[in-house]
């Protein structure tokens, strides 16, 4: 299996290489325009057979890529940001047509304010549009994923499409060493595309997606309950065999040094790494911290959560977004009902957006509060907790008073 | 209860649910027709999404898809692209939109497809309003028309599909009227033919919308190109040709007097609109000729 040194987009690229795809619609966005312009390279020198459509929007590119999956190959397109904002009205009729699509996504905030960088605004604003969500901590990752992405999604259980999502800049620009697997075992693991329930063939028609009466939509949104479902179980059976394919482990959940930890963080992204190199080094003074990653968002492994969370006493979980207005963000929302009737204290932390660095010290503070609270010492934690204390006196609305 | 049975070869299914007079159920019946079996539809919501069905009961015996308002292009273009990527170069992907769907929400992703040269044949049905969602003013809505939204009629100018699609130059490109079959026919005929975007452009008068007797579209659609409010034009490799001169250019009096759409008609209203056809049909005159 050859290494190759590639950032995240370019692990991307050659994972879409792999899977062979027929039709391609790109359109370019900071920081995912690499794959749309090295998808174009791979479409130019033959290294992928499909066509190449230069879409005048992300919103095209998703309706491009439902009319080409239905003709019956793999479709491709890659997004950030508010370019996945502009596709939500067609993400829906992907996943409401059950058309197995894999999709990049390289996070970045949503405006406003414009910003270029890392956070996972993007792609939580999409998480009841049907699609399963996974979330890369590393570059290999990027590539594992989406290899696995197409097994789950095209599983005749499953057909529902998969968010491939890796953390603008700090996985899609960043270099790493990664396995790229030989052309013949990824594509004998993928297997070509075999079209299932709708699709448009001339000598075989149908006509998809017209009004639904009252009396079937219901049942169709319970059909894709049930495909949500059914992925929580072959996710397990792709990964244990992808594990026998390429010697790689792949985990719906990662859990790091659970089993008697006083204090843990739940966390998504490439800020999971620095998270465990934390964990280390709380445990070289003798502080029995722990730490536990979540790759799959989509379905929530809510059973599985509970089980590697329900004996910590103390659980700070992190979200990359602000999920304005809610009762908790969304990561925190999740975990906090997954381990609903439990005895844990559940803190939610909000940070890293716009890409500000989760660094080590980030966690050593998140890890200091919750370890306080397991200690008695107090009850308060400081949930927005990378924000500049002066945060209410930046950019203040013109016309407002001095203070 | 009667069990009804009906027979037909045509690809439109019988008992089709448009409006008492619509234009557009002989449109679309004409248009399948010339196109035949092998086609794949792309059809938005509004009217012509009777044609999609409703639950298990389709309207069209073609494959199809019916898709987002904004979209009908750019699916067609993957559409026929991933044909393409599987060697069927033979079956023709054919969106068919209303006038909203087209030069409102949907002209981003036409004019996406025409500037790619996209292998797809765009049809657009222009019944000058949002019909199907209750009588709205669209962009295509002429000047002083009233809609539920222009209620005192609408202010400003239609935009000029056709003139948007020559600016694309795509290889083939027509406007059509039901009042003329043989004319829209052939136009199909060689839009079907063209490897590459095409797009036709046919008028389809509404007795809802325009508030007018159901007997008399087809009357309408008539006198529209009589005077010149609807021009018959076709546009191949790069030129222009009037296939049907206006035959009294500019007397639109018998066209709008049977519109309750026009009834709030000012004097100098009609006499600017009489204006602004002359005026459009010198300028395409005056490109034919070049």
């Amino acid at each position: 299996m050859p290494i190759k040194m590639l950032d995240g987009n370019g692990a991307a690229v050659e994972a879409i290489r792999l899977v062979r795809p027929g039709v391609i619609a790109a359109y370019p966005i900071t920081p995912q325009s690499s794959i749309a312009e090295h998808l174009a390279d791979e479409v130019a020198d033959g290294r992928i057979k499909a066509e190449y459509i230069r879409v005048e929007s992300e919103h095209s590119a998703m309706s491009a890529c439902v009319g080409a999956q239905l003709t019956g190959v793999r479709a491709v397109t890659a997004t950030s940001s508010v370019g996945l904002a502009l596709m939500h009205e067609v993400c829906g009729v992907t996943s409401g047509c059950r058309l197995p699509m894999v999709m990049y996504v390289v996070n970045r905030s949503l405006a406003a304010p414009w910003s270029l960088w890392c956070d996972h605004s993007d792609t939580m604003a999409e998480r009841d549009s049907g699609w399963l969500q996974f979330y890369a901590g590393n570059v290999q990752d990027v590539l594992d994923l989406y290899l696995a992405g197409i097994r789950i999604s095209e599983h005749p259980e499953v057909l529902t499409p998969s968010m491939i999502c890796q953390d603008g800049f700090f996985l899609s620009h960043s270099m790493q060493k990664v396995n790229v697997p030989e052309d013949d075992t990824a594509f004998g693991f993928v297997g070509s595309y075999q079209r299932r329930n709708m699709y448009l063939d001339p000598e075989d028609t149908m006509f998809v997606n017209d009004l639904t009466p009252t009396d079937d939509y219901g049942e169709m949104r319970y059909q894709q309950m049930v495909g949500f479902r059914n992925a929580a179980r072959v996710t397990e059976e792709v990964f244990a065999e992808f594990e026998k394919t390429f010697g790689r482990k792949l985990e719906v959940i990662r859990p790091y040094m659970l089993e008697d930890a006083e204090a843990a963080v739940v966390t998504m992204g490439s800020m999971s790494g620095t998270a465990r190199y934390v964990v280390d080094e709380l445990r070289k003074q003798g502080i029995r911290a722990g730490a536990l990653q979540i790759v799959m968002y989509r379905p929530f492994p809510a059973e599985m959560i509970a089980r590697a969370l329900k004996h910590v006493p103390v659980i700070g979980v992190v979200d990359r977004s602000a999920g304005l207005g809610g009762a908790q963000p969304p990561v925190c929302t999740e975990v906090t009902a997954a381990l609903h009737g439990g005895t844990n204290d559940i803190r939610s932390f909000i940070g890293g957006l716009a890409g500000r660095d989760i660094s080590n010290h980030s966690f050593e503070r998140i890890f200091a509060d919750i370890i306080a609270i397991r200690a008695g010492k107090t009850n308060t934690h400081c949930q927005w907790f990378d924000v500049k204390v002066n945060a209410m006196d930046i950019r203040t609305v013109s016309g407002e008073e001095e203070s | 209860m009667y069990k009804i049975v009906a027979k037909t070869d045509s690809l439109v299914t019988p008992g089709i649910s448009a409006c008492q007079g619509c234009a557009l159920e002989l449109i679309m019946r004409n248009v399948m027709d010339v196109l035949g079996s092998d086609t794949v539809l792309i059809i938005p919501p509004g009217c012509s999404a009777m044609f999609s069905g409703s639950g298990i009961e389709g309207g069209v015996k073609v494959a199809g898809i019916q898709g987002n308002l904004e979209n009908s292009a750019a699916i067609a273009c993957g559409i026929a692209n991933g044909f393409k990527n599987q060697g069927n170069t033979h079956t023709k992907v054919v969106a068919f939109a209303g006038d909203g769907g087209t030069v409102d929400i949907g002209l981003q992703a036409l004019s996406g497809a025409m500037e790619r040269n996209e292998n797809i044949l765009y049809i657009c049905y222009d019944n000058e309003a949002y019909m199907n969602t209750g009588i709205q003013g669209s962009s295509s809505t002429p000047s002083g028309a009233s809609t539920t939204t222009t209620p005192a009629g609408k202010l400003g100018h239609s935009k000029d599909l056709m003139r948007i699609v020559m600016a694309h130059d795509v290889p083939y490109a027509a406007s059509a009227s039901v009042a003329n079959l043989p004319d829209l026919r052939r136009k199909v005929h060689r839009a079907r033919e063209t490897q590459g975007t095409s797009v036709l452009h046919i008028h389809s008068p509404c007795p809802t919308g325009w508030g007018y007797h159901s007997s008399k579209s087809i009357e309408l659609a008539r006198e529209a190109v009589q005077s010149g409010a609807w021009l018959l034009i076709e546009f191949e490799n790069g030129e222009i040709r009037i296939n049907q001169e206006p035959g009294k250019l500019g007397d639109i009096d018998a066209y709008i007097n049977g519109q309750k759409r026009f009834r709030g008609f000012t004097v100098e209203q009609r006499e600017q609109l009489k204006k602004d056809i002359i005026a459009r049909y010198q300028a395409i005159r005056a490109a034919a000729q070049v």
